[in-house]
């Protein structure tokens, strides 16, 4: 649990996770690793519909989609290690001393759930290689990524701001309360404004659950303010945060079970598909 | 939940509908022939095949992997529905399944360790042996037009893929449109000239695209030959002479056998005997997939999921089946990876039957043996054969060993039974190679040292014995153990035996490091989860 990693591939957000990671790396004093992930699935698949099978064709055969995957790997491995060096390079702009760099074979996925004792932030670009054609789609490992891990994940737009100020989606839920408590104890938001923003009815039971929450911050150090909205959750979160010029969202990510996600939808992804600023997921 | 969906079933649509396609052409004659090899209907092969590739494609393992009904089933089976009929074959079936599934929650999987490679090539030579033997029946006190036939239909399918190479790769299609024109002209001379006119003008007008469809070869033999037969009106054995064709989906039915003791003990060793058969094959194209593929399977589910499809093979009215070999090396050949393939080829394969049966009882049976006789060519290794010069002799002798078993007793377990114990034979007589004992007597002449170094067990116990020089007359004998390894009880009898004969002969003896040397005795090492385990235990 020691290390900013960031997700680098080659899409349009690979500058803008390049910039955050070494933004956090900085402010946590964590070492920056920048990582590439060579996913095997994503080759596309040699047919031949002959239906044939003669002498040897299992050995043939296996030759065959060796040497196929040979030249694709290596290309594959070339293509990664430069946008690695650009993302180094970039890096050391940002003032990061010597940013490490992993290439790993295998899905983000399960790459990451290996890593993920090493890590403590993990950065990664909203949208992927695969899905940067519409702009209100969001890359299609990202909830499995967010999901499988235990550990902040920070989604990045395409373009880097370095954060002035922060805001904290909070629902006196537990989650959210834990994130409270992680957001006090770290370097990440010390010096920055925190906006403390509850979505609800005005109630005095609402209001006391946010003071607390607010005292819990403001005693480590950091500037709050608490609000109380009303409203629909997204656009209310959206509104406030473009009143207040707020530009990274802490929130706790995907608080209920997958069934109810199924029938109601969830909050994490239609933030993530409508945010323009990072979201800070607490897990 | 639609993110698992789309990486498990969707990331490779076309690749495996394509795939899918080829597999299910490439099946029904095979389903058909191993339901003959079995003794049964065609509809009981093509129903297995229909439900156990849907099904496989739901709870298997291996994604990109066909199972079907199989030869190496299908040869067990053979007595079975004999002696006792179709039923008893149904209700084996679901026994296989249950064994299965226990066998997966057993981890059995993991047993496919012991099987060594030379066993695997004995396997898959004898089933291409056992495949085309039970062809020759069909080849056996027929007609000249029955051996015509298989010979063009041989010539067919090896041919034109050849001539593709050579002329151009769509020179199957102008074949296609004419088995097509043949079988319409048998019923009908003018449609025959329409189909075949129309076949070659679409064929020339679309030259471009059609020029490089390449086509399986197989089919083109079978559609080829089905309108030569048909337009000759051979008297030779079609398909719908050896049995009924499914002409309805598939129903649920409950074996009809007495639920009795009886029962059990006639089914059990057949079930038992299909359970590992079909768990060995599939565990071992599971391995070929995961090569061919470069990605991982899990085993014990595959496991579980052969014994669910075989469950439900079973209750549809289908025999039991297993991974095939053939079948998933077209598969991946033809771009399928994903679960989609399994289930597509399952799919279409019933549709096709099920809506084509009048046709598919039509097939020549010599159409058939043409393409069983590839299938078997192609199944078996003949590096194999290329390598029996360079191996050494016992992985020789225990592929042989494997082959022959098996072609005797029409039991691939017998097989891999034989050849599994012949290996581990094997390898325990070399690793008693590995013990020698020194001695040297010391300057007073009154005490002999012997040093044992190398593995002491069952297969070196006698010369671990014969290592000591019981006739010579000395007052004490050291026997240092601290470099040899005791495994097993035989060993320790061994070491006894050595120090009740030194004291007969009144010499006494004094033994060294024999807790160290015992340590491997222990079944499970006490320290085997420690990083220094090996260390500890190889390094004294």
């Amino acid at each position: 649990m020691t290390q900013v990693i960031g997700c680098i591939d080659a899409s349009r957000c690979a500058p803008a996770v390049c910039d955050y990671a070494a933004w956090a790396s900085q402010r946590l004093s964590a070492p920056l690793t920048l990582l590439h992930v060579l996913d095997h699935r994503h080759y596309p698949v040699a047919a031949d519909l002959s239906g044939n099978i003669g002498l040897g064709s299992r050995e043939n055969l296996l030759q065959e989609l060796a040497n196929l995957d040979e030249q694709r790997s290596r290309l594959a491995l070339e293509q990664g290690r430069g946008l690695l060096e650009a993302a180094r390079e970039r890096a050391r702009t940002a003032g990061i001393s010597e940013p490490a760099m992993r290439q790993r074979h295998g899905s983000l996925v399960d790459t990451l759930r290996e890593l993920e004792e090493q890590i403590r932030l993990l950065v990664i670009g909203r949208q992927g290689e695969d899905s940067q054609s519409a702009a209100d789609q969001v890359g299609s490992q990202l909830e499995s990524v967010i999901r499988v891990m235990h550990r902040p994940v920070l989604v990045t737009p395409a373009e880097f701001r370095p954060p002035r100020s922060l805001m904290l989606a909070f629902d006196a839920s537990a989650t959210t309360r834990k994130g409270v408590a992680m957001l006090a104890a770290s370097p990440l938001a010390q010096g920055l404004p925190v906006h403390l923003l509850m979505i609800g009815a005005d109630s005095g039971e609402n209001r006391s659950q946010l003071e607390s929450a607010g005292k819990l911050l403001q005693e480590s150090g950091l500037a709050t303010t608490c609000a109380i909205r009303s409203g629909e959750i997204e656009p209310a979160l959206h509104a406030y945060q473009a009143e207040h010029d707020i530009d990274l969202l802490v929130m706790g990510a995907y608080g209920h079970s997958r069934i109810r996600e199924f029938l109601i939808g969830s909050t994490t992804a239609s933030m993530l598909r409508t945010t323009r600023t990072p979201l800070l997921m607490l897990r | 939940m639609l993110q698992t969906l789309k990486q498990t079933w969707f990331f490779n649509i076309r690749g495996d509908l394509l795939a899918g396609i080829v597999v299910a052409l490439a099946l029904i004659p095979e389903a058909i022939a191993f339901s003959i090899i079995a003794g049964v209907d065609p509809k009981v092969g093509l129903y297995a095949s229909f439900c156990i590739a849907v099904v496989i494609a739901f709870v298997g393992g291996r994604p990109g992997m066909i199972s079907a009904a199989t030869g190496a089933m299908a040869l067990l089976m053979v007595t079975l529905v004999k002696n006792h009929g179709l039923e008893y074959l149904l209700a084996a079936t679901l026994l296989c399944g249950v064994l299965q599934i226990g066998a997966g929650y057993l981890r059995l999987g993991s047993l496919m360790r012991f099987v060594s490679r030379s066993v695997v090539t004995g396997f898959v030579n004898a089933l291409a042996i056992l495949i085309f033997m039970a062809q020759l029946p069909e080849l056996t006190g027929v007609t000249w037009p029955v051996y015509a036939m298989t010979a063009a239909g041989l010539a067919l399918i090896y041919g034109l893929p050849w001539l593709g190479g050579k002329v151009f790769p769509g020179i199957g299609v102008p074949f296609l449109v004419l088995g097509f024109a043949l079988i319409a002209g048998s019923i009908e001379p003018r449609v025959g000239f329409m189909v075949g006119g129309i076949g070659m003008a679409l064929f020339v007008v679309l030259a471009r695209w059609s020029r490089n469809l390449v086509l399986p070869s197989p089919l083109i033999c079978i559609v080829l030959l089905t309108g030569v037969s048909m337009l000759l009106g051979l008297d030779i054995r079609t398909v719908s002479d050896m049995g009924e064709l499914p002409d309805t989906l598939p129903i649920f039915l409950w074996p009809e056998v007495p639920l009795t003791f009886e029962t059990l003990a006639i089914i059990f060793p057949y079930a038992a005997a299909l359970a590992v058969v079909g768990l060995l094959e599939s565990m071992m194209t599971a391995t070929i997939v995961d090569d061919l593929t470069d990605t991982p399977s899990d085993k014990n589910r595959e496991c579980k999921g052969q014994g669910v499809a075989n469950i439900a093979s079973g209750l549809m009215g289908g025999m039991a089946g297993c991974a095939m070999i053939g079948q998933s090396i077209i598969n991946v050949k033809s771009g399928g990876r994903g679960r989609l393939s399994a289930l597509t080829a399952g799919v279409l394969l019933l549709l096709m039957v099920v809506f084509l049966s009048d046709w598919v009882g039509q097939i020549p049976m010599a159409a058939l043996v043409a393409v069983m006789i590839m299938v078997s060519i192609g199944t078996f290794s003949w590096d194999s054969l290329r390598n029996l010069r360079k191996y050494p002799l016992s992985t020789n002798i225990v592929m042989l060993v494997t082959v022959v078993v098996v072609v005797f007793t029409h039991n691939l377990a017998y097989g891999v039974l034989a050849g599994v114990l012949l290996a581990a034979l094997f390898f325990a007589n070399k690793i008693g190679h590995y013990l020698r004992i020194d001695s040297q007597l010391e300057a007073d002449g009154n005490l002999r040292r012997y040093q044992v170094v190398g593995q002491v067990f069952f297969s070196s116990a006698e010369k671990f014995v014969g290592g000591f020089d019981f006739r010579e007359g000395i007052a004490q004998v050291v026997i240092d153990l601290s470099r040899a390894h005791f495994w097993d009880i035989t060993a320790v009898a061994a070491l006894d035996k050595v120090v009740i004969k030194f004291r007969r002969e009144g010499t006494d003896v004094e033994v060294l490091g024999l807790n160290e040397a015992s340590a491997t005795i222990v079944d499970r090492f006490g320290v085997h989860d420690k990083p220094d385990a090996i260390d500890k235990l190889m390094g004294h």
